[in-house]
């Protein structure tokens, strides 16, 4: 039996219609782009905005570098949150956001262990564990990896190397290091036990499916250079996009994000300042 | 262009040819000439790494290699660590990826050599092995080494499976695909482009040996 009778002509074309309707649908949720560290965090915030105002949001987690490409080259998103200012105001340069964002929290780094690993490190020195797993592997006891997020492309991964020099441990650490290929994968990674721990977002390290099963001690501030996030609504943006992007700097959204152990930005908008880093463009 | 991730490629891509050719070998001439009853479900077994996501796989190596697990506690106790983020790990997860590559186009050119020439042979009184050896493998051959060759391209191209088991170590776990990909997201689009090149020109290659392989085959019948 051929497909090509009347009524095969019919199903076919009736599955191609199937298959484009997503793209026929007009008025569905708008889909956010964020950065993995507000896996959790941003959650939260979005079931409460849909309950507030009854409109349905998609949110996608990745990383930050990952996103600002597919935003540069048109993928159909309508809110962009970032880990790395730096992506941000390149895009907005470049010309796909609506204007250059706002500063919608400062990211800290943490020391992250699977509970029970062995003993968590003093405030004081949160890098005990770093040495001591160096150690350890120097006196021929094990490989206790040490996990953080690839320095090459994601922002939690640059601040852990920033740490880890600052300490002169680099050089030191590197038969022990995994790379995640985003700060979410890094902290599964410091999670196995093959880990000792890792160098994670600290937003990660208080939700609760990771809080339940690890333990961490905060890296101070001075340490790495600021972890910058800005937001911004993309070229072209809906109704429900531009309400989100706006409830997220009330006080409410604010809350929710401290709760993350995201500290809120001094003001809403931050002029790029002096030292910042734009990313080379990678051209249209 | 990243030579340690390309070294780590072709050590790992070489290494599961050599570990895959014996076990591709027995498994496909052992599905061929089978005729039992759980030849389909070892056929399904065997097929099913080609049509399970790279991810699911990865999942359940990340899960089954870690020290807590039975597995993975085993290979520590005998190699004093687990196999998460280390090259036998990688190794292991490519083997059982590339499964159905080295074994499907051996079994194919196994069942094209007729049973009756086997038994023939058989008959002149060769022995069994004497008969693998003299007659069949002869005959077989274009299937190994597309076997091989498909093995080969499909382990330096693997990318889900050693994302979720690997963590991008370099000299150890950091794979060509894992270069290319790091690459990319630090927007170094020119390595990235070399590398993916040379990932374009080797999958090229194999397919011309497959395709070539097919080629003899057929001439061997005709």
């Amino acid at each position: 039996m051929s497909p090509f009778t009347r009524a095969g002509c019919r199903a076919l074309l009736l599955g191609f219609a199937l298959l484009l309707s997503p793209l026929a649908i007009a008025a569905e949720p708008p889909t956010v782009a964020a950065a993995s560290d507000l896996q959790f965090a941003l959650g939260e915030a979005a079931e409460r905005f849909t309950a507030e105002t009854g409109r349905e949001l998609r949110l996608n987690f990745g990383s930050s570098g990952n996103f600002r490409r597919q935003i540069a080259q048109g993928a159909p998103f309508e809110l962009y949150l970032s880990a790395d200012e730096g992506y941000v105001l390149a895009l907005h340069e470049a010309g796909h956001l609506e204007d250059a964002g706002v500063v919608y929290a400062v990211g800290r780094l943490a020391w992250l262990q699977p509970r029970g690993q062995g003993e968590l490190p003093p405030a004081s020195a949160p890098l005990a564990a770093v040495r001591e797993a160096i150690d350890a592997h120097a006196a021929g006891q094990g490989r206790p990896r040490l996990a953080l997020a690839n320095p090459e492309h994601a922002p939690y991964g640059v601040a852990a190397r920033q740490v880890l020099e600052r300490a002169e441990l680099w050089e030191a650490s590197a038969p022990l290091r995994v790379l995640g290929e985003n700060v979410s994968q890094a902290a599964r990674f410091a999670l196995t036990r093959d880990a000792r721990g890792g160098l994670v977002a600290w937003s990660l390290a208080l939700a609760p499916p990771i809080a339940a099963r690890s333990e961490h001690v905060l890296i101070p501030e001075s340490w790495h250079a600021p972890l910058i996030q800005r937001m911004a609504l993309v070229e072209g943006a809906g109704e429900t996009a531009r309400a989100f992007y706006a409830w997220l700097q009330q006080q409410e959204a604010r809350a929710i994000l401290a709760g993350y152990g995201f500290r809120p930005p001094d003001d809403g908008f931050r002029p790029p300042g002096d030292g910042l880093r734009l990313p080379e463009d990678a051209g249209p | 262009m990243d030579w340690i991730a390309l070294s780590v490629s072709l050590k790992l891509a070489a290494l599961t040819c050599l570990l895959l050719l014996p076990v591709g070998l027995w498994l496909g001439r052992t599905l061929a000439t089978s005729r039992s009853r759980a030849k389909p479900l070892g056929e399904a077994l065997v097929a099913l790494p080609l049509v399970m996501p790279p991810t699911v796989l990865g999942f359940y190596l990340m899960q089954a290699f870690g020290v807590e697990a039975p597995f993975g506690g085993l290979w520590q106790r005998l190699f004093g660590e687990g196999l998460n983020f280390t090259f036998e790990g990688i190794l292991i997860a490519s083997l059982v990826a590339n499964l159905p590559f080295a074994v499907q186009p051996v079994q194919r050119a196994f069942e094209a050599v007729p049973a009756n020439l086997r038994e023939a042979a058989w008959c002149s009184g060769l022995s069994p092995w004497h008969t693998l050896w003299r007659i069949e493998l002869p005959l077989v051959w274009p299937g190994i080494v597309s076997a091989l060759a498909l093995t080969f391209a499909h382990t330096l191209g693997e990318f889900g499976v050693i994302l979720m088991v690997g963590g991008a170590i370099d000299g150890e776990t950091r794979t060509l695909a894992i270069a290319i990909y790091d690459r990319v997201q630090a927007f170094d689009e020119a390595g990235a482009g070399i590398m993916s090149a040379m990932l374009l020109l080797a999958s090229f290659l194999t397919i011309g040996v497959v395709y070539g392989m097919a080629g003899r085959r057929r001439g061997c019948r005709g």
